[in-house]
């Protein structure tokens, strides 16, 4: 959307500035590889002709813009265009080079693209490039934000372009607006403007950086004001990965919950079967990248099912072949699942290649919401949370509401029982432990998004997912719930304070306390259903 | 009839099976055995897999070519898995049992440690061409990699200039081992001597295979929110660096306000990962797959030519890096060097390693030291273009010498610039 407006922006200024033409002399020095004189180019352009310059500037920025021979020439696509006069050339030159830029000219370049956005015809335009003016708005821009103020009618834009104003008549030598300036500045949550307000209320060699004791005092409110938002934003963000974190622990552990928690099965091959849902996003992606290239950011959707079929597949397999001839018996259950956990990453390591295939994010999924300036929520990490929250709701419903479910529950809590009164308990058995599996498979398909997909990725979420299970309390859904999320939670704000390495040690020893001390979990089934 | 026909052939069927059995054992004789150590699988794999494809690749090249004193090589391949102690078992076989004249092998600081002791005792050789922390020099290893001279330090001085955006803030992030620590501790002291304060460095450690940077990614937000320009110097390795790079696309931290230089990223590890937000971070190499060079044109081509022919994964889209530019320098500096002392005995090739110059794809005529087994290299910095590829904005006018013991580390002025031992 945002791409789209600025393309759109773009184009509007490229269609009102058909006609005019720049000096080939203000171009030249683009081409010269001196980020001094580039600068001073970029400037001076900006200057001369700003509506022509925009095109010419967005494709540097772009680095669609080359030097073809004696002259500078803009790529767009297939087609060349002269950047002086702005005409095609038709044929296109072979000998192009293209013109590349550093850091430096490219934030230079950002400031000069948004001063000349700043008086686009389209709102999505305007906001963009307030939001890039804001971040560098000093002294010699006033006369441009004056302008801008004086023309923009968004109220929204407006506001975002009194604060830059206010940044930038910060360095005025009348202390009324200097007070004005720091006043207003007081609304900003941004980082950035902290780090101007800071400095005037700082002595510097026996006097005051600013000198008016009026500023000063109000620099100080300011600042208090600004800094109370940015730790509000701080936590914010700290229970926001925090979430994400547990979210994706529960997606990792829910099927385990089933096999486990539920059915008892102690299944070693778990770490597998998310990885057999991680190569079936792999292979949709493969698939539609083949055959259905227009429709290939959807590939997620379609990826879903494939996950769940591809592991509960592999799921009703295993149970089948192996796992209901060891009933009852954990030690055997537990050797013989490590033995398929071995064996099913041999077959993808033959399959697939011992290197991590490569899942793209979907467009839809990359970039986030900025709620404020230092609080971004990433897209691919609310899609999951979102994702989670479906998935356990669909296991949920599938547990308390279906005839599956109540079979299930019923062939937990009393086997003979349930057998008793002519539930198919062999059967159940074998969906159950499907239906785990396939959610396992769910759990795959939402790693691909965010971790590496390789033969060797379910090792990593193992002991993730039975630290959850075991920590919730075997035999219940909401343990896991309630384990994964404080898990997530916990280990985030730990690593706040002691960094990864650290935090991951910490929150093991405190599993293997708490283990010791409440061996039944965080929820511990009451009744009398044991049939061990 | 028969009888008599039969006596006839004996003697032809005895002569050609005593041809075929000579031939075969004359070619058997004639093979040099070369040992290639790389993970090609676990967690290394991203970055490793792809030196064992340069290494058979530089083989079939120059076997193509008569081979090296009239004999072919003969590479044998072992997988230590991104296993640290595996490697040393996997050096200890390739040595005593295939008796390998050479070992190319190795990327972690970590398993080339591991493999030590063992090319120590049994007097092997070995090739390690990634950049490393310095702070060793052993007579049985050749570093075709950077010292740290010749890559952390110049990008920190980069970051520092005017066009490298004047940073005086770092955060130090890397994988926890060897390699991310040494480094980082010459990097603080180096960043002391410059007059940065102890207040405006931050260090943070990941275990290998981390793949939740969120945390970090805030950590160096809020920290670059709190004073002057601030740069990250990232020294994540292994597949790591995938999800770091996603979740730095995400969070909308640009190259612009916070830049990222890496020390073990390079185009082979940015193919899993969308560049277009990434546009502008940097890498510092000795070595980078666009330059403009005959050498390096041949080079790249060589390698798309076998990875099409090797039916590599995504084949048509293989890249070069530095490491593969190491690896290739590397084994033909072997070549030179066994032509030179006309044996592979490994005494005989390391008193004759000293001094052999290479037309390298780096596009300088790059020079293994006299005395301390290191390349004198060129340095570059370049910056992530959207293609994936990475645009030079900064190099040095020449091959600089490696100083593998660094000067920022207390003690090391005393130490020796050549190995011990014989």
């Amino acid at each position: 959307m945002r791409k789209f407006g600025l393309l759109l922006g773009g184009w509007l200024f490229y269609v009102s500035s058909l006609c005019a033409a720049i000096d080939p002399a203000l171009l030249a020095p683009l081409a010269v590889d001196d980020s001094e004189k580039r600068i001073a180019a970029i400037a001076a352009l900006a200057q001369a002709a700003p509506e022509a310059a925009l095109p010419v500037l967005t494709a540097l920025a772009d680095e669609s813009l080359a030097v073809a021979g004696e002259r500078i020439v803009r790529l767009d696509g297939e087609r060349v265009f002269d950047a002086a006069s702005n005409r095609e050339i038709a044929p296109p030159p072979a000998e192009r080079e293209p013109i590349s830029i550093n850091n430096r000219v490219r934030r230079e370049l950002a400031a000069a693209l948004a001063a000349l956005r700043l008086f686009s015809s389209e709102r999505e335009v305007r906001w963009q490039a307030v939001q890039e003016v804001a971040a560098s708005a000093d002294a010699k821009m006033l006369p441009l934000l004056d302008k801008a103020l004086a023309g923009e009618t968004d109220p929204a834009i407006r506001n975002r372009l009194r604060l830059a104003h206010a940044q930038a008549s910060l360095g005025s030598d009348d202390p009324a607006i200097r007070l004005g300036a720091v006043v207003a500045l007081g609304e900003s949550s941004d980082p950035k403007v902290r780090q101007l307000l800071l400095p005037l209320t700082e002595k510097r060699t026996e006097t005051w950086v600013e000198a008016d004791s009026a500023v000063r005092a109000a620099a100080r409110t300011s600042l208090r004001a600004i800094e109370q938002r940015l730790a509000w934003a701080d936590n914010l963000t700290r229970a926001f990965t925090g979430l994400s974190l547990g979210s994706i622990l529960l997606l990792a552990a829910l099927g385990l919950a089933i096999t486990y928690g539920v059915m008892g099965v102690i299944n070693m091959a778990h770490g597998e079967l998310l990885m057999v849902g991680a190569y079936a996003a792999w292979a949709t992606q493969s698939v539609f990248r083949a055959h259905l290239p227009d429709l290939l950011d959807w590939y997620l959707l379609a990826a879903i099912p494939t996950g769940f079929l591809a592991a509960a597949l592999v799921g009703v397999l295993m149970e089948r072949v192996v796992i209901r001839h060891l009933y009852g018996r954990p030690l055997e259950t537990l050797l013989a699942t490590w033995g398929i956990s071995l064996f099913l990453m041999q077959v993808a390591r033959t399959l697939f290649g011992a290197q991590n295939v490569e899942v793209a994010n979907p467009v839809w999924m990359a970039g986030g919401i900025e709620v404020v300036p230092n609080l971004l929520l990433p897209w691919n990490r609310i899609m999951i949370i979102a994702f989670s929250i479906a998935v356990l709701t669909a296991v949920w419903a599938m547990l308390n509401l279906s005839r599956l479910g109540m079979f299930v529950r019923a062939v937990t809590q009393n086997r003979a029982m349930a057998g008793c009164v002519g539930v198919p308990t062999g059967r159940v058995d074998t969906l159950a432990f499907g239906l785990g599996a396939g959610i396992a498979g769910l759990g795959g398909v939402a790693l691909s998004q965010i971790a590496n997909v390789g033969p060797d990725m379910g090792q990593g979420y193992i002991v993730d997912s039975f630290m959850v299970v075991v920590l919730g309390g075997v035999g219940q859904l909401a343990g896991a719930v309630w384990a994964a999320l404080g898990l997530g939670v916990f280990t985030k704000f730990l690593e706040g304070w002691t960094g990864a390495v650290v935090a991951k040690i910490i929150v093991l020893v405190l599993i293997i306390i708490f283990i010791q001390k409440r061996p039944q979990g965080l929820f511990a089934l009451k009744g009398r259903f044991v049939d061990a | 009839m028969v009888r008599r026909n039969f006596v006839k052939t004996l003697p032809a069927l005895a002569v050609s099976a005593a041809f075929a059995l000579t031939s075969f054992g004359v070619r058997a004789a004639e093979t040099i055995k070369v040992g290639v150590l790389h993970s090609l699988s676990g967690t290394m794999a991203i970055s490793e897999t792809a030196l064992k494809e340069t290494v058979l690749m530089a083989i079939d090249e120059i076997n193509a070519k008569g081979g090296v004193l009239g004999r072919k090589l003969e590479p044998v391949v072992v997988d230590p898995a991104s296993n640290w102690p595996l490697f040393a078992e996997k050096a200890r076989q390739l040595l005593s049992k295939d008796k390998v004249a050479v070992t190319f092998g190795c990327w972690t600081s970590v398993s080339r440690k591991s493999v030590l002791p063992v090319y120590k005792e049994l007097n092997g050789l070995l090739f390690y061409p990634v950049q490393y922390e310095g702070e060793e020099l052993e007579r049985n290893v050749f570093y075709t990699g950077a010292a740290p001279n010749q890559q952390a330090i110049p990008a920190v001085e980069y970051l520092m200039s005017k066009d490298g955006g004047e940073a005086r803030r770092f955060v130090l992030l890397g994988t926890d081992y060897v390699y991310p620590r040494t480094t980082n501790k010459i990097l603080r002291a180096f960043l002391k001597s410059k007059g940065v304060a102890e207040a405006d460095i931050m260090e943070e450690y990941t275990p290998f295979g981390h793949s939740d940077y969120q945390t970090i990614i805030a950590k160096i937000k809020k920290f670059a929110g709190e004073g002057k320009k601030t740069a990250v110097v990232s020294t994540i390795n292994g597949d790591s660096n995938v999800p770091f790079y996603k979740e730095l696309g995400n969070a909308g931290l640009k190259a612009t306000d916070v830049p990222v230089v890496a020390f073990s990223v390079g185009e082979e590890e940015l193919r899993g990962v969308d560049t277009k937000p990434l546009v502008g971070h940097l890498a510092s190499w000795n070595y980078f797959m666009s330059l403009k060079n005959p050498e390096n044109e041949k080079f790249t081509k060589l390698y798309k030519s076998w990875a099409v022919k090797q039916k590599l994964p995504n084949a048509a889209k293989v890249v070069t890096n530095d490491p593969m530019e190491a690896t290739y320098v590397g084994i033909y500096m072997w070549k030179q060097a066994v032509e030179k002392a006309k044996s592979t005995d490994v005494d005989k090739v390391i008193a004759a390693m000293g001094g052999q110059t290479f037309k390298a794809p780096s596009g300088f005529t790059i020079k293994m030291d006299e005395k301390n087994h290191h390349l004198h290299k060129p340095v570059f910095i370049g910056e992530i273009k959207a293609d994936g590829q990475f645009n030079v904005v900064w190099k040095t006018p020449g091959p600089v010498k490696a100083a593998p013991w660094s000067p920022y580390i207390p003690g090391n002025d005393t130490k020796k610039g050549e190995p011990e031992g014989k």
